[in-house]
């Protein structure tokens, strides 16, 4: 098993790779990079992101090659990919943080500015909130209903087809926190930060 | 619901723990990594690492103890002291801290926070200000509390929710390690003043202090030394006793 960390300088990712790295131990390998033969030969391929939208999507067109071997593997191949953060907020058509930027369009739906109603809410959405487990999710797997996850974060996904909605979280209205559409899947939490529970998803995850 | 967070601090001199916790179960008093990993294990919501080594000679260590951290702790790890620049920033992220707190380099240069927050994202850039009341306000103090700047308090918490800062860790010169509670009254200005998260500091020495720095203060999160350092509480404690107050703690 062979699972590659994309490293396309989409901000801090060492808690990334340090918590695959803890949970995966012997079973399989974790390599972190941006070689395209490397991420087209692997079993399942994570997809990080810190800071804005715009910057993570400008980081991914910068490689040569990188959107194109991604969509090759997701949509072409159909092999498993986690996206984490902004990593899953790519996964949408368009995003709204600093400037219209168009996403890898994968999961049809738009990132926009959380309502933080009027500075009742502060932003970001830091912390640990509950997670409302919507349907049945491979990586939800064993992660009981109301489990506390870490966020950071002041965008959100607002995917068209709600079907796709794995779990959401409440703050100042209902989040999209976690997707899954076939081998697709996503999280707006930190699962690398997010204690046992999160190391869990994680592990389901790699045994997909 | 947004749980509100409790996080215990650890002061690092030369990678060691200067005020350590005292278990009995500790192999090793001074190892920060061993009390990091107790205080995650026991529920604390982050950790916060203060950096306080003197010289610049021994700066690296503190790399080493937030990668070692890093490799055990699964919860948000929390770095600052000395940090002075974007490069400084930059290589803490690297050796896995998830956010850097600024407090010196931020009063003497903003353009370190609207630099690290367009490069590495708001989330992870803490802007921490010590601050101490002086007539109706309250002025900000640099180099770990000894530096009069003539700043005021207010304003520069605004003024660095502008450039970019994704929390403020608000610590009250006065009340820092005096153990009778919280400046409220500060807290309470600045937590209405902006709209991003607000870490209260400085003067914890009971449970209710906690619950006031919450309730009175507004604040998002709660940070604490000595009263988990010494073993008077336990981070499960002051989670447990803050629920039976009515607060949304994760338990």
């Amino acid at each position: 098993m062979k699972v590659t960390i994309v490293d396309y300088s989409s901000g801090n990712i060492s808690s990334v790779i340090n918590s695959f790295k803890e949970v995966a131990q012997n079973k399989a390998t974790i390599e972190v990079t941006s070689d395209l033969n490397k991420l087209k030969s692997s079993d399942k391929i994570v997809l990080p992101g810190q800071g804005s939208f715009k910057s993570c999507v400008d980081a991914l067109n910068k490689l040569s090659g990188l959107n194109d071997t991604l969509n090759e593997f997701v949509i072409a191949n159909k092999k498993p990919l986690l996206g984490i953060c902004v990593g899953l907020q790519m996964f949408a058509d368009v995003g709204y943080e600093e400037t219209e930027t168009k996403g890898l369009g994968w999961i049809s739906g738009k990132v926009s500015k959380i309502d933080n109603q009027n500075g009742k809410f502060k932003l970001p959405h830091i912390g640990w909130n509950q997670i409302n487990i919507l349907k049945d999710s491979k990586i939800l797997n064993e992660v009981q209903n109301n489990s506390h996850m870490y966020f950071v974060h002041s965008y959100e996904f607002v995917p068209n087809d709600k079907n796709v909605i794995s779990a959401t979280t409440d703050y100042s209205s209902n989040i999209v926190c976690a997707v899954e559409k076939e081998n697709i899947f996503g999280t707006q939490f930190h699962p690398e930060k997010s204690d046992k529970i999160g190391l869990k998803i994680i592990q389901n995850f790699i045994n997909l | 619901m947004l749980k509100n967070r409790i996080i215990p601090c650890l002061d690092v001199k030369n990678g060691r723990v200067v005020k350590g916790i005292n278990f009995v179960d500790l192999k090793d008093a001074g190892d920060p990594v061993e009390q990091a990993k107790i205080y995650s294990d026991g529920g604390a919501d982050e950790i916060c690492f203060l950096d306080i080594t003197a010289s610049n000679e021994n700066r690296d260590t503190i790399y080493n103890v937030v990668e070692k951290t890093s490799k055990k702790c699964f919860v948000p790890l929390t770095v600052g002291g000395g940090v002075r620049s974007v490069d400084d920033i930059s290589k803490l992220l690297n050796c896995g801290a998830d956010k850097v707190s600024i407090n010196t380099a931020a009063v003497n240069n903003k353009q370190v926070v609207v630099e690290s927050s367009k490069k590495f994202g708001s989330q992870c850039i803490v802007v921490a200000i010590d601050a101490k009341k002086n007539g109706d306000v309250w002025e900000i103090y640099t180099h770990g509390g000894r530096n009069k700047t003539g700043i005021d308090a207010l304003k520069f918490a605004k003024e660095m929710e502008k450039s970019g800062a994704g929390e403020l860790l608000v610590t009250s010169m006065d009340r820092d390690g005096t153990q009778v509670g919280y400046d409220i009254d500060l807290m309470s200005k600045i937590t209405s003043a902006v709209n991003i998260p607000v870490i209260a500091s400085g003067g914890v020495g009971t449970l209710d202090h906690l619950v006031d720095g919450i309730k009175l203060g507004n604040a998002s999160a709660v940070l604490a030394a000595s009263i988990f350092h010494y073993g008077k509480y336990s981070v499960k404690q002051a989670k447990e006793y803050l629920d039976s107050k009515g607060i949304p703690v994760r338990i």
